[in-house]
């Protein structure tokens, strides 16, 4: 083979291997472009719609950091500050005292403050809270549903794929813009100036 | 019957005023007489923004760095020291999330699902060690990947597989990144994210079976250099497409190979080919007949592919929660576990009809059925290529990296006794 003839080949064959490359890189970016163009969000962040929310207690299992992510909030704007709290006793509790047999909460991390007679303000230790929504069933059944799961962004890991949401049987996470990112049912952010 | 009537005229005025303030209130809300104010409720903000493209900033530089290490300084130090950076920021500060072997699915799933979001940050992780790879070789693999950092630092005494183990055991990514794809394109899972091995040592926050999987691929890379990034990862497979086509790559010898062998047992990938100097035309009835025979066999391949993928969509889509459910209630079983019960009842309460949910599942199934066949075919398909592959005959004279399975890490650079002034390159 005379020299002339093998810098030709090697020529085509650069030329071939720059045709295929710069064609992997049109193709690579175009799908890049596809999906950005098809929809495309800033950032978001995993969230769970109270409304949709069963509390079945998985939010406190699921979760890939211990104790999970997903705490208790409580919207003070919805709450009626009872006294026999739905939310803070087990139900058929007799005296509604802060002895332990009474507190529907297994982890103790709701406190309760007396305000003024009737009303009590309640309030939840987040470090204590695991996330199980016991309260929030039980707010939700004779209270107003001030008691909420949420989850706390300063906690969550914002996984690729939330470990709750796979294992969530009402379908209640979801991704949100991070610039907004509480879904509290029945509160108005504008007004509460959040 | 006034007072009855005025009564029930108090009772509207105040149903109407609470209602007015928050809708489906029981109680309304207290006023205080002491002048108690109300706290607020506490929202903790998420990361900033600006944080999640410091993240994409910190991917492009260490990309940068580590391909200016392998390309330009040849130094297997600086390349293992931004290794450990990435493995420190990727890994252990960013807790292994956004990383780019999981972005693949996100980008499936923003192709096939409409309604989802996509995040930029994902896209650009997906792409840039891509197009990197397409210039520079896999340097990604080498400097960048916490989950290839990590495994590289237990190659202690690694062993050459022989050379059958290394290309069935090869096959396995393929399989994981098309279900993956699979898995992704029908909005079931993200598997990849799911038995990633090694997030859970970054979270310091395994459960026992994610530990042990970590535990073993960790105990396997002391003898098998990096098990995971060579015969499981799925975006090793993208990489490998690219690194074949890339435009600079790795070299062992600073300028011209003199055949010393020195670099021959310096890889603990195997991804050094050796020279093979006997030229050894093939004649051409038996070159002839081979190609008939490829061109026959790759696409029966990927028939038989086909038809055994779509053989499994049954047992694919089973792993969809949809699917699950569905079937649960088309069964109607008396003993079933209380997570099942669970899930019954949260879809009983949705209001959702049961007509609703065997038509999203049928819907489902019936993706699952295209989607396995192209896996099925897409497998078929690879096992023909790697056996035409392996039946190609290549003339090679100097000891060099296989562009597709060399993760560029810079180990053999250092075995090679050519000194970079001697002879100056003329590739």
């Amino acid at each position: 083979m005379s020299n002339a003839e093998e810098n030709n080949l090697k020529s085509r064959r650069e030329f071939i291997k720059n045709g295929i490359r710069y064609s992997l890189v049109i193709g690579v970016a175009g799908l890049g472009g596809i999906t950005a163009f098809r929809s495309t969000a800033g950032e978001t962040v995993w969230q769970l719609d109270p409304s949709k929310c069963v509390q079945c207690g998985r939010c406190a299992t699921n979760c890939v950091v211990t104790p999970s992510a997903v705490k208790c909030f409580h919207v003070y704007n919805m709450c009626g500050y009872c006294d026999l709290c739905g939310g803070y006793f087990r139900p058929g509790t007799k005296n509604l005292t802060t002895a332990a047999e009474n507190q529907l909460c297994p982890t103790a991390a709701i406190e309760r403050r007396f305000i003024e007679e009737p009303f009590f303000e309640y309030h939840i230790i987040e470090e204590l809270c695991i996330g199980c929504g016991k309260c929030v069933k039980g707010c939700g059944a004779f209270g107003n549903g001030s008691l909420q799961l949420q989850v706390n962004h300063d906690l969550c890991v914002n996984c690729n794929e939330c470990a709750i949401a796979r294992h969530c049987p009402a379908d209640a996470f979801s991704r949100v813009p991070a610039s907004d990112p509480y879904l509290f049912k029945g509160f108005d952010k504008k007004r509460m100036g959040v | 019957m006034k007072r009855l009537f005025i009564n029930m005229l108090v009772f509207l005025l105040l149903f109407l005023q609470t209602g007015a303030l928050v809708a489906q209130q029981r109680f309304p809300k207290p006023e205080f007489e002491n002048g108690h104010t109300q706290p607020p409720t506490l929202t903790p903000e998420p990361r900033l923004l600006f944080l999640e493209y410091l993240d994409v900033f910190v991917l492009v530089t260490a990309l940068l760095v580590t391909s200016w290490f392998v390309l330009k300084k040849r130094s297997r130090k600086g390349v293992f020291w931004t290794s450990l950076f990435s493995l420190a920021y990727f890994g252990f500060y960013r807790e292994g999330c956004v990383c780019s072997v999981g972005s693949i699915q996100n980008i499936t799933l923003a192709l096939f699902e409409p309604g989802y979001k996509i995040p930029l940050t994902a896209i650009a992780f997906f792409l840039i060690p891509l197009i990197f790879a397409l210039f520079t070789g896999r340097t990604f693999c080498a400097g960048v990947c916490p989950l290839g950092a990590i495994q590289d630092l237990v190659i202690f005494k690694p062993t050459p597989l022989k050379p059958w183990i290394n290309k069935m055991l090869g096959l396995v990514p393929y399989l994981y990144l098309g279900l993956g794809i699979l898995y992704a394109a029908t909005a079931t899972d993200f598997i990849i994210c799911r038995y990633d091995p090694f997030v859970g040592f970054f979270r310091l926050d395994a459960t026992f079976m994610m530990f042990s999987i970590g535990v073993i691929f960790l105990l396997a890379g002391v003898f098998i250099a990096r098990p995971y990034c060579r015969f499981f990862c799925p975006y090793g497979v993208l990489l490998n497409w690219m690194s074949r086509f890339s435009k600079n790559h790795l070299t062992i010898t600073p300028s011209n190979c003199i055949q010393c062998r020195l670099c021959e047992d310096s890889c603990p990938f195997d991804a050094i080919e050796k020279p093979v100097t006997v030229k050894i035309r093939e004649n051409r009835d038996k070159a002839v007949r081979r190609m008939i025979l490829t061109f026959v066999f790759i696409p029966l391949l990927v028939l038989i592919g086909a038809w055994a993928g779509s053989r499994f969509h049954e047992n694919l889509s089973m792993v969809n929660p949809t699917v699950r459910l569905a079937n649960h209630i088309f069964e109607n079983k008396e003993n079933i576990s209380a997570e099942t019960e669970v899930e019954i009842t949260a879809f009983k309460s949705s209001g959702k009809t049961t007509e609703m949910l065997y038509q999203e599942a049928a819907a489902l199934v019936n993706r699952f059925y295209w989607g396995s066949m192209i896996l099925g075919a897409f497998l078929g398909l690879v096992i023909g290529l790697t056996l035409l592959g392996l039946s190609r005959f290549y003339h090679r004279t100097d000891f060099v990296p296989n562009k597709g399975t060399c993760l560029s890490c810079a180990r053999c650079v250092d075995y090679c006794p050519v000194d970079r002034e001697v002879v100056p390159s003329n590739d």
